[in-house]
């Protein structure tokens, strides 16, 4: 029988600490609704996303009322159009994005990914339509979130891809620049894309998986904080056991909704994303565990270490709570999610440069960074190239989702408004890199890619 | 299905009778109670079968936290799962 002082710890998670399970995504497939026709083609997405996500939302909320715990989001993911749409004779897909937009009004939902494509060795004519409809898209719609792949350990790094993609950025920022370019914040560039993220704006349903699954996204940094306070000062053994039990008691929350949300909705459970995902809530940020771990701010030295060690304890605790782990489980470092994140930018202890170092031991790269709207489309394809480089060399999966502010500069401060946040705009370093992004071509896969 | 109920608030009188009144009600069995107060706050938690139930748990978690406020406390009902995931292997 549990005991009472149990019964607090789990309520005080929940109550203080802002324990939540961030986002129960549903993937579903959209191979089967390929159609010649644009128009019966966005019909067809329409229905099945309305149809197989219909009670997605309202079973996030029973789960959230029944268990005590809250259920934050509740998203859909889908076959990256680039492939779903292939078949469709049309000059663009901005008409797609609608349509999926519509289908995320009508059930519920504030985000829809997928509107993507993985060119990471090569592009289609599909891709091509894909990446020049990205930006009206975003511009157009509300809940629409949009990734492309750009490189991979197995495949290297398509540089054609990051020059295009870097357009993509800029002329996203650019329709959305009344808004604070908030276009880019649902456009994210990938190395090692994973199938199963349940986490925007980089979510979507891979051709690997069955017709539909339900991948759940746990969170808690304000937990992991607040046991942290009571091991102020011990070795780091004892902190990473700290970190390691507490990561178990959030994953096992979040594997039993999972199962429980799967179990509702007659879709299979497909995985467990373990990544330490912040709010703009004081109590739920990253940065604030940083610091209880002994640094003034993020960004002082010792941060690449700290963060190391933070994310793998996170994964150590998390596996053996879960039978399926999947996702891009790592600890997430957006700087305008984040409160104390943002606070270190505007101090002077963090940099791009530190964040592009964080980056090689954790999950996701350069996350929710404006940057001055000035900022060159080569100085962008720099800053990705680098990162798909941090991704490729190490086996994993990095990401950039950059956002060149238009007619902002740094040290400005930019409003994206809701779960996107605020960001200081951050300096780009000056110096030139055009002559090196503008080869172009392929960089080959790295020697250690082949394994067999 | 058994569903954990915890109270916490300054104490006063009736507290658990008025609990209790409400899950007779609804013809929940109540199966095990403990109780501490420190400071003069009232931490209790309940033990109760919800397999024969006439109101969905759901609903049951909003007429319980009305409940609290009006007496002053924090009422809160869950599914059991939920702790066992977390502190049972």
């Amino acid at each position: 029988m549990i005991s009472i002082y149990e019964a607090q710890e789990t309520i005080r998670m929940i109550a203080e600490a802002n324990l939540d399970v961030r986002t129960i995504t549903m993937g579903i497939s959209l191979l089967d609704c390929a159609d010649t026709d644009l128009d019966a083609f966005c019909g067809k997405i329409y229905d099945k996303i309305s149809r197989k996500a219909e009670h997605l939302v309202r079973v996030g909320d029973d789960i959230a009322k029944e268990y005590g715990i809250p259920v934050v989001n509740k998203r859909v993911s889908v076959t990256p159009i680039a492939i779903a749409a292939a078949g469709c004779r049309c000059d663009g897909y901005v008409e797609i994005a609608r349509a999926l937009d519509r289908a995320a009004e009508a059930i519920g939902i504030n985000f829809i990914g997928g509107f993507s494509a993985l060119v990471q060795k090569g592009m289609t004519l599909e891709d091509n339509k894909l990446m020049d409809s990205i930006p009206p898209a975003l511009a157009q719609t509300e809940r629409v979130c949009s990734s492309v792949c750009v490189a991979s350990t197995r495949s290297g790094i398509n540089v054609d891809a990051v020059n295009r993609v870097a357009r993509v950025v800029k002329d996203t920022a650019m329709l959305t620049g009344e808004r604070g370019s908030a276009g880019c914040t649902k456009f994210v560039v990938f190395c090692n894309a994973v199938d199963d993220n349940p986490f925007m704006a980089g979510a979507f349903h891979g051709v690997g998986e069955g017709d539909a699954s339900i991948n759940v996204g746990v969170s808690g940094p304000g937990v992991v904080k607040r046991a942290l306070e009571s091991v102020r000062g011990a070795d780091f053994e004892t902190l990473c056991e700290t970190v390691k039990r507490t990561a178990f008691k959030i994953t096992r929350v979040g594997q039993l909704v999972a199962q429980e949300a799967a179990r509702r909705l007659k879709v299979p459970f497909g995985s467990i994303d373990l990544s330490l995902a912040p709010t703009p809530a004081v109590g739920d940020s990253v940065a604030e565990i940083l610091q209880e771990m002994g640094l003034e701010q993020p960004g002082a030295p010792g941060t690449t270490a700290a963060i190391a060690i933070l994310n793998d304890s996170v994964k150590k605790g998390g596996v053996m709570a879960s039978s399926y782990v999947g996702g891009l489980s790592g600890a997430f470092i957006p700087v305008s999610e984040d409160h104390g994140m943002i606070e270190a930018v505007q101090a002077g202890a963090l940099t791009l440069e530190k964040l592009e170092a964080m980056s090689c031991v954790c999950s996701v790269g350069l996350d929710m960074i404006a940057i001055p709207g000035d900022s060159s489309t080569e100085t962008i394809s720099g800053i990705i190239m680098d990162e798909m480089a941090i991704g490729m060399v190490n086996n994993k999966t990095t990401a950039v989702r950059i956002i060149p502010v238009a007619g902002k500069g740094v040290g400005d401060m930019v409003e994206f408004g809701g779960l996107m946040g605020a960001a200081p705009v951050m300096e780009a370093n000056k110096f030139r890199c055009a002559d090196f992004v503008r080869r172009g071509g392929r960089i080959p896969a790295p020697i250690h890619s082949f394994r067999n | 299905m058994r569903g954990i109920v915890t109270v916490l608030g300054k104490d006063s009188v009736g507290i658990i009778a008025k609990i209790c009144s409400y899950m007779s009600e609804r013809n929940v069995n109540v199966l095990d109670i403990s109780q501490t107060i420190v400071g003069g706050y009232f931490n209790m938690m309940m033990v109760v079968d919800l397999s024969g139930s006439t109101e969905p748990l759901a609903s049951m978690t909003v007429g319980l936290e009305t409940l609290g406020r009006d007496i002053g406390v924090v009422v809160r009902l869950q599914h059991e799962d939920i702790f066992n995931a977390m502190h049972r292997i």
